[in-house]
């Protein structure tokens, strides 16, 4: 009658296998995972470099200016006719072309702002007057669209927007070489553009710098100093207790709550401008500085307080021990948090549309009050409009977008590896 | 360790002793366990220190229970006894230390050179200078050798010129007895020393704002045995200049380097004397149990 008990190796042992079988489930589990967000990552970077590299290279057309003295009017050349110069060249390369509609579709070809190019070029120059020279233009946004092969030729004419007639115009001058892809530094130097071959992200880019400018000169100062004060000197009470509560929960806030505090108190109540970086960095500042409050604390934590009791022990007074040790010592966390702060301004849409920074402008802002736009703000107008060409736009401004944050974080990680310290 | 465990041990050491004369030859009558007051020299003529009644609280616990001692002029005091007994609670309230913790309140006198450093119109700045702190574990800042010893002289202007600084720097570590490793290379980071260097650092940098009297906290517990015995070494020669407070877990080093040794338990000051006579013949029974290594 006597059953003989398994011994407790035989009991683990049995159970072993199952634990591993567990054990490597699990890890497969956590990787597919891994491969799973790396391929969303990979799916995301791939259409918006697919979809925006080519707004990097831009159609132009060189056409032989004769910078004529009766049509331009010398007496008055801001009002001179400068598109008939274009017209002028135009009808001299194709001579065929005749009546009114066809002359229209060909002047089509070439940008609406080409005229505009020509008056500057001759307003800053007055000796261009008189002579003929060889000019870069910029070329319309269908022509562009054709040349990066955006628009099929397989579509049926009335389908697209760019005719036989004028697909045949374009295939000459590339012949002639007289219409290429180049470089695009319009994109990097002109503000917005009703034209998408005008239009470009400098506008919108020195409308981020501004605004965050004055996040930054806001945020850094008034969160470290908040940090310090709540870490070093604040009493351990109840309000302090409160306090802290509280800047966690404003950090979990909606961004567009901000926004709409901006416009109550700043536009509405203290009357600053709308659409200004000024308004746009004060608001950001409300919403980056719970981020730089609790990164600066976490990181005066982490200051050990053998160092405190190091700088007092000597006789050191608590305004000394913090700014000679404690501070340095947190100073690259704090940054860290700082720049992690700013790259969350820098993307953030919601709360800049509450007071009006979403308007169009054309003018490249140069100072805090100038209306403007900023990028993520620049990226959502152009994904709204209807033009083939803005599409390429839009991905290639997230592109930049991207950029200026990855190098943000790039920094603060190497400001965390560069400073990290171990005791 | 309850107490009810040491008064066990307690039985069976007294039954035993009976039966060892050797032990009753030395002294007559231990002071019972239970009997708190403390017993030995703790008064002396000629005190640079006096601590009258002095009580610790944290919030509502109390660490430190009407402790009232001297420290002489020039000597090493030890204060020795089981670990939470508030050896280091006492001693942080020599320089205020303790003001750096919210929740713990001093009650009592402390007289340095007459003067109570409890007292509202006391500055603690220059209290931390006259009184000196080396710490447990060898703390000095990331900073090079130089400014280490630097700091103090600095930050309380002790020093005109980069020359008399230069001065004080080098004359702390010699008396450190850390000048001839490193006075080629004072300008790399002090963390950057040996354990034993570092904590030697930390007392040059107590030594170079010119303190009368120093606090050492178990500064050789972080030690290995080599770097213990320099360190040593170093406070015998300091007590030539100045009057030393150390505390210590090691009895052994509490023989060889104080003049004067007290004894705490759980937050009781039981017993004070001259270090010799503590070890071979201590007046109080939980003095002897301690140094008999009953508990620790
Ligand atoms: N900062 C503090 N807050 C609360 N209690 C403390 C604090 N520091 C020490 N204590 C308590 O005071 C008692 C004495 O501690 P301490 O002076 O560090 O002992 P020792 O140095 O003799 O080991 C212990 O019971 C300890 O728990
Ligand atoms: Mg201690």
């Amino acid at each position: 009658m006597e059953k003989q008990t398994p011994s407790t190796m035989d009991i683990v042992n049995r159970g072993l296998a199952r634990r591993y079988r567990k054990e490597k489930q699990f890890k497969l589990l956590g990787l597919s995972a891994i491969i799973a967000s790396l391929m969303f990552l990979v799916f995301l970077f791939g259409s918006i470099v697919a979809n925006g590299w080519t707004a990097f290279r831009q159609g132009a057309i060189y056409l032989d200016i004769t910078f004529d003295e009766q049509a331009l009017q010398v007496e008055n050349l801001r009002n001179a006719n400068y598109g008939k110069l274009i017209k002028t060249s135009m009808a001299e390369l194709f001579p065929d072309v005749s009546g009114r509609s066809q002359t229209r579709r060909l002047n089509k070809l070439v940008s609406s702002g080409a005229a505009f190019e020509l008056q500057d070029m001759v307003l800053s120059d007055p000796g261009l007057i008189g002579t003929t020279k060889l000019v870069r233009l910029p070329v319309d946004d269908e022509v562009d669209m054709l040349l990066k092969g955006h628009i099929s030729r397989d579509v049926p004419e009335s389908e697209r927007r760019i005719s036989d007639e004028q697909i045949a115009w374009v295939d000459q001058l590339v012949e002639a070489g007289r219409l290429q892809l180049e470089f695009n530094t319009t994109f990097f130097t002109a503000g917005d553009s009703r034209e998408p071959e005008l239009s470009g992200i400098k506008g919108a880019i020195m409308g981020s710098m501004f605004t965050l400018l004055v996040t930054l000169a806001l945020s850094f100062p008034i969160g470290v100093a908040a940090a310090v004060y709540l870490e070093e000197f604040a009493p351990s009470n109840k309000w302090t207790d409160f306090i802290e509560v509280n800047i966690n929960n404003l950090a979990a806030v909606p961004s567009i709550v901000f926004g709409l505090l901006g416009l109550a108190v700043f536009l509405n109540f203290f009357g600053l401008p709308r659409s200004a970086p000024l308004v746009g960095g004060l608001v950001l500042t409300l919403m980056t500085l719970p981020t730089i409050i609790i990164a600066s604390r976490a990181s005066l934590k982490s200051v050990p307080p053998s160092i405190r009791e190091a700088a007092l022990g000597v006789g050191a007074s608590k305004m000394q021990a913090i700014t000679h040790h404690v501070l340095p010592l947190a100073m690259p966390g704090m940054m860290t948090g700082t720049i992690i702060g700013m790259a969350q301004a820098l993307g953030e849409t919601a709360p800049l549309l509450m007071i009006g920074m979403v308007a169009f402008i054309v003018d490249v802002p140069g100072s805090f009050t100038d209306p403007s736009t900023v990028l993520p703000v620049q990226i959502y107008l152009w994904a709204d409009s209807p033009e083939r060409a803005f599409v390429e736009r839009t991905s290639a401004a997230i592109m930049v977008l991207l950029t200026f944050l990855i190098c943000m974080n790039g920094v603060a990680v190497f400001l965390r590896k560069k400073f990290e310290r171990r005791w | 360790m309850g107490m009810d465990t040491v008064l066990d041990m307690g039985d069976t050491f007294l039954t035993g002793k009976n039966t060892l004369g050797a032990i009753d030859s030395v002294v007559e009558e231990k002071v019972d366990r239970e009997d708190r007051t403390t017993v030995g020299t703790q008064f002396v003529d000629d005190a640079r220190m006096t601590c009258r009644d002095v009580n610790v609280f944290y919030g509502d616990k109390q660490a430190i229970r009407s402790v009232s001692i001297d420290v002489a002029n020039n000597e090493v005091l030890a204060m020795i006894g089981p670990s939470g007994c508030g050896k280091s609670t006492f001693l942080r309230c020599l320089n205020r230390m303790n003001d750096t913790v919210d929740i713990c309140r001093v009650k009592g006198e402390i007289l340095l050179d007459g003067h109570d450093i409890y007292d509202k119109s006391v500055d603690v700045v220059p209290l931390r200078a006259q009184v000196g702190m080396v710490f447990q574990k060898p703390n000095p800042f990331p900073k090079s050798i130089y400014d280490n010893v630097a700091y103090g002289p600095k930050i309380h202007g002790i020093v005109n010129s980069k020359t008399e600084l230069d001065g004080i720097v080098e004359d702390s570590l010699k008396k450190a007895g850390l000048w001839n490793e490193v006075s080629d290379r004072l300008d790399e980071p002090g963390t950057g020393l040996s354990g034993g260097q570092q904590q030697r650092l930390c007392i040059a940098r107590a030594v170079a704002v010119r303190p009368e009297v120093i606090l050492m906290d178990e500064p050789c517990s972080a030690l290995d045995p080599i770097a213990t015995a320099t360190v040593e070494d170093l406070i015998t020669e300091l007590k030539e200049q100045y009057t030393i407070v150390i505390v210590t877990h090691n009895m052994q080093q509490a023989a060889r380097i104080s003049q004067r040794t007290a004894y705490f338990h759980l937050g009781d000051l039981v017993e004070v004397g001259a270090t010799d006579r503590i070890f071979t013949n201590p007046l109080h029974q939980l003095t002897e149990d301690y140094i008999t290594g009953r508990f620790g």
